[in-house]
C-alpha cells in the first residue's frame, strides 16, 4: 500500500512547462529527499502526487494508479504538509488534527470513537497534549510545525509528503522535526518524502536523494552519490566544499567574498 | 464503574474536560442561545404600540397551551392585536433573522472571507432591482401588491446570483471564490445602476422603494410566515448539515483537497441554499442589512470558531437578534416606526465594537 512510483511525469502549469518526464520511486519505510534550486519543480511534483495540480505520466500509490482513486481513498493513501500551511485564526490544534480525518468518514458525518483515539494517539505522538487546546496561532514555529504533521499522522497514510518542513525553523528545532519525521517513519513503517533546501540535513536524512534541475530529474542515487562537487556547483551555480564525518556529509559554500 | 450520583455530579463537566475533545456546540450555549429566543419572543409579543398588560399577553399564551385554560382577561380586540399583529411579525422576524444569520455564516466559511454576508453575490441588488421594477410599473396597486412584490424581489435576488456565478465560474477557473467575490461585486453594481436608474424615472415611487430597501416586518401576516417556513427549514438544515465540511474548507481549497474534500461541490451547496432561503427571506422582510455580518462574529467571539458552534448558534442568535432589534424599531420613535434595516445598523455596529473590543482583552 506505501509504494510511491511516479513514472514520466509531466507537468504544465499555463503554457510553462514544470516538470518534465520525471521518474521516481519510493518504497515503504523509504525516505527519499528531494533536492534542487528554486523553480526546479519540486512542490510541484508533491502536489501532483496528491492530487492539487493536474498532470501527465502516472503516479502510482500502492499500485493504484492516482487517477483512478476518489478523492478520499486517495487522501487515506497519502498526506501532505505544505511547505506554508493555512493556519485558521482561532482553531485550537485538536480541531486542527482532527481535520485528518476527512479522507475516513462521510461527507456529512460526525467524528467517530476511532477517529478520535486516532487524533489522541498523534496529538500524544507529537507530544502536543498540553497544546491540545490552544489555538494554533498561539504556538512557537517548531510547535507549530509538529501540529502540522500531527494532522498528517492522523489522515493514518502510509506516504507523507513534506515540502521543506524545517524551512522556518532555527537549527535545533529543525533537528528536532527530522528527527521525529525519522522515528515516525521507522515506528509505522512510513514512506517519507521531503523536499529540502538545507544539502547538509539532505545528505544525512534521507535514503536516497533525488535532484530536479529545470523541471528534469538530474540525478539520482545514495547522497553521496549525489552530493558531489560537480553536481552542486553545475545545477546551483556557486562554488561548494564536501566534507565528510561521521555523520555523514556537510555541504559548505564558498562564495568568493570581496575583501575590505 | 461509576455510579448515577457520579454521572450526575456538578464536577461532571470538569472531569470530562481532562480527556481533550474537539469543538462541539457546549450545552451551556445551546440553552443560553434557546432562552434568548425565547425571551426575545415573549418581549415581542407584549411590547406594543397599543397598551395591553404584559402579564395578560403571558396569560393568553398559557391559555393557548393545550389542555391549560386560564383566563387572560384579553378582550377580542386585544387578542386580535397579540395573534394576528403582534405574534406573526415575532414569527416572521425569528425566520428572516435565523435566516439571514445562518447564510452569512456558512459564506464566510465557504467563501473564507470574514465580510461575506448573505448579499455577497448580488441577491440584495438583484432583490432590489425586482422589487423597484414591481412598484414602478404601477402594479403594486391594491391587493396584487401582496403577491407581485414578493416574488419580483425573490426571482430578481435569485437571477442575480445565477448571473454572478455564471460570470464568476466562466472567468475564474481554478482561481478558488475569489472570482465569485469579484463578480458579485460587478453584477451588485450593475444591478444597482439599473435600480438606481428605474427608480430615478419614476420619481413618484421612490419613497415607497427606499422604505422597502431599508426593510421592515410591519404588516407581516400568517400567510408571510407559512410562505417563508419551508425556504427557512430547508436552507438552514442543509447550511448547518455543511458545517464539518466549512471547518475543513478553512484550510483553503488546496489543503482541503488534499484531505480528501471536494471545495467547489461544498460552495455549490452552500451557495445554492443560501440563495434560495435568502431571496425568500428579503422578498417578504425587504433588505435588512448586517445580520449577516454581526451575528455569526458575535457568535465567534462569544464561543469559538468552528462551525459546528458557529451555525447553529448564528440561526438562533439570529433569531432573537432581529426580533429584538424589531421591538426597538417599533418602540423607540412611537407611534412611528424606524426601518428595521436602520436600526439592525445603528444599534448592532456599536455593540459588535463593544464585543471585539472585550473578547481582545481577554485573550
Amino acid at each position: 500500500m506505501s509504494t510511491l512510483a511516479i513514472e514520466g511525469l509531466n507537468v504544465t502549469l499555463g503554457r510553462v512547462p514544470i516538470l518534465r518526464d520525471v521518474t521516481l520511486h519510493a518504497g515503504p519505510g523509504e525516505w527519499l529527499g528531494i533536492i534542487g534550486p528554486n523553480g526546479a519543480g519540486k512542490s510541484t511534483l508533491l502536489h501532483a502526487a496528491c492530487g492539487v495540480v493536474p498532470f501527465t505520466g502516472t503516479i502510482s500509490l500502492g499500485g493504484d494508479r492516482v487517477g483512478a482513486l476518489d478523492r478520499r481513498t486517495r487522501a487515506a493513501r497519502i498526506a501532505l504538509v505544505p511547505q506554508t500551511p493555512s493556519v485558521p485564526p482561532g482553531m485550537t490544534v485538536i480541531d486542527y488534527v482532527l481535520l485528518g480525518r476527512t479522507p475516513h468518514r462521510a461527507a456529512l458525518a460526525p467524528e467517530t470513537c476511532t477517529d478520535l483515539a486516532v487524533v489522541r494517539t498523534a496529538i500524544d505522538q507529537l507530544d502536543l497534549t498540553r497544546f491540545a487546546r490552544r489555538t494554533l496561532t498561539s504556538l512557537s514555529g517548531g510547535e507549530r510545525q509538529r501540529a502540522f504533521l500531527a494532522r498528517a499522522l492522523a489522515q493514518q497514510s502510509d506516504i507523507v509528503l513534506l515540502d521543506e518542513p524545517t524551512a522556518a525553523l532555527d537549527i535545533g528545532h529543525q533537528i528536532d522535526v527530522l528527527q521525529l519525521i525519522d522515528r515516525l517513519r521507522r515506528e509505522l513503517n512510513l514512506t517519507i518524502v521531503t523536499t529540502l533546501h538545507d544539502l547538509t540535513l539532505a545528505g544525512r536524512y534521507p535514503d536516497t536523494l533525488a535532484m530536479l534541475a529545470e523541471g528534469r530529474l538530474v540525478a539520482l542515487g545514495a547522497p553521496r552519490d549525489v552530493l558531489t562537487v560537480e553536481i552542486i556547483e553545475h545545477h546551483y551555480g556557486t562554488p561548494v566544499r564536501i566534507l565528510h564525518d561521521d555523520g555523514g556529509i556537510v555541504v559548505v559554500p564558498t562564495p568568493r567574498l570581496s575583501r575590505r | 464503574m461509576r455510579t448515577a450520583a457520579q454521572e450526575r455530579s456538578p464536577h461532571h463537566d470538569e472531569d470530562h474536560d481532562h480527556v481533550i475533545v474537539p469543538s462541539t456546540l457546549r450545552r451551556s450555549w445551546l440553552a443560553g442561545a434557546v432562552a434568548l429566543v425565547i425571551g426575545a419572543s415573549l418581549l415581542g409579543l407584549m411590547i406594543g404600540p397599543v397598551a395591553i398588560a404584559p402579564h395578560r399577553v403571558l396569560l393568553e399564551l398559557i391559555d393557548h397551551i393545550p389542555g391549560v385554560h386560564v383566563h387572560s382577561g384579553l378582550d377580542t380586540y386585544e387578542a386580535n392585536i397579540v395573534w394576528e399583529i403582534r405574534a406573526p411579525r415575532v414569527a416572521l422576524g425569528l425566520l428572516v433573522g435565523a435566516m439571514l444569520a445562518t447564510a452569512g455564516g456558512a459564506f464566510q466559511g465557504a467563501f473564507r472571507n470574514p465580510l461575506a454576508d448573505p448579499y455577497l453575490l448580488g441577491a440584495a441588488a438583484g432583490a432590489g432591482l425586482g422589487a423597484t421594477i414591481a412598484i414602478s410599473s404601477g402594479v403594486h396597486a391594491g391587493s396584487a401588491n401582496a403577491t407581485i412584490l414578493p416574488l419580483a424581489a425573490f426571482v430578481g435576488a435569485l437571477s442575480a446570483v445565477a448571473l454572478t456565478y455564471a460570470v464568476g465560474a466562466a472567468s475564474g477557473g481554478d482561481r478558488g471564490p475569489a472570482s465569485l467575490i469579484l463578480a458579485g461585486v460587478a453584477v451588485a453594481s450593475f444591478l444597482t445602476a439599473l435600480q438606481t436608474y428605474v427608480q430615478q424615472r419614476n420619481a413618484s415611487t421612490i419613497r415607497e422603494v427606499y422604505s422597502w430597501i431599508l426593510g421592515q416586518l410591519a404588516g407581516a401576516t400568517w400567510r408571510d410566515v407559512l410562505l417563508l417556513l419551508p425556504y427557512v427549514v430547508v436552507s438552514t438544515a442543509v447550511l448547518i448539515a455543511t458545517r464539518r465540511s466549512l471547518d475543513v474548507l478553512t484550510v483553503g481549497d488546496a489543503e482541503a483537497t488534499t484531505l480528501g474534500m471536494n471545495p467547489r461541490r461544498v460552495r455549490v451547496i452552500v451557495v445554492i441554499a443560501a440563495s434560495l432561503g435568502t431571496a425568500a427571506a428579503v422578498a417578504l422582510s425587504g433588505l435588512i442589512a448586517f445580520v449577516g455580518i454581526i451575528v455569526p462574529h458575535t457568535v465567534r467571539l462569544l464561543t469559538n470558531h468552528s462551525y459546528r458552534v458557529v451555525l447553529p448558534l448564528s440561526f438562533l442568535g439570529g433569531a432573537a437578534f432581529l426580533v429584538l432589534t424589531d421591538l426597538l424599531a417599533r418602540t423607540l420613535m412611537q407611534p412611528a416606526e424606524i426601518p428595521i434595516g436602520v436600526v439592525t445598523a445603528f444599534l448592532g455596529a456599536p455593540f459588535f465594537l463593544v464585543v471585539l473590543r472585550i473578547s481582545r482583552a481577554d485573550r
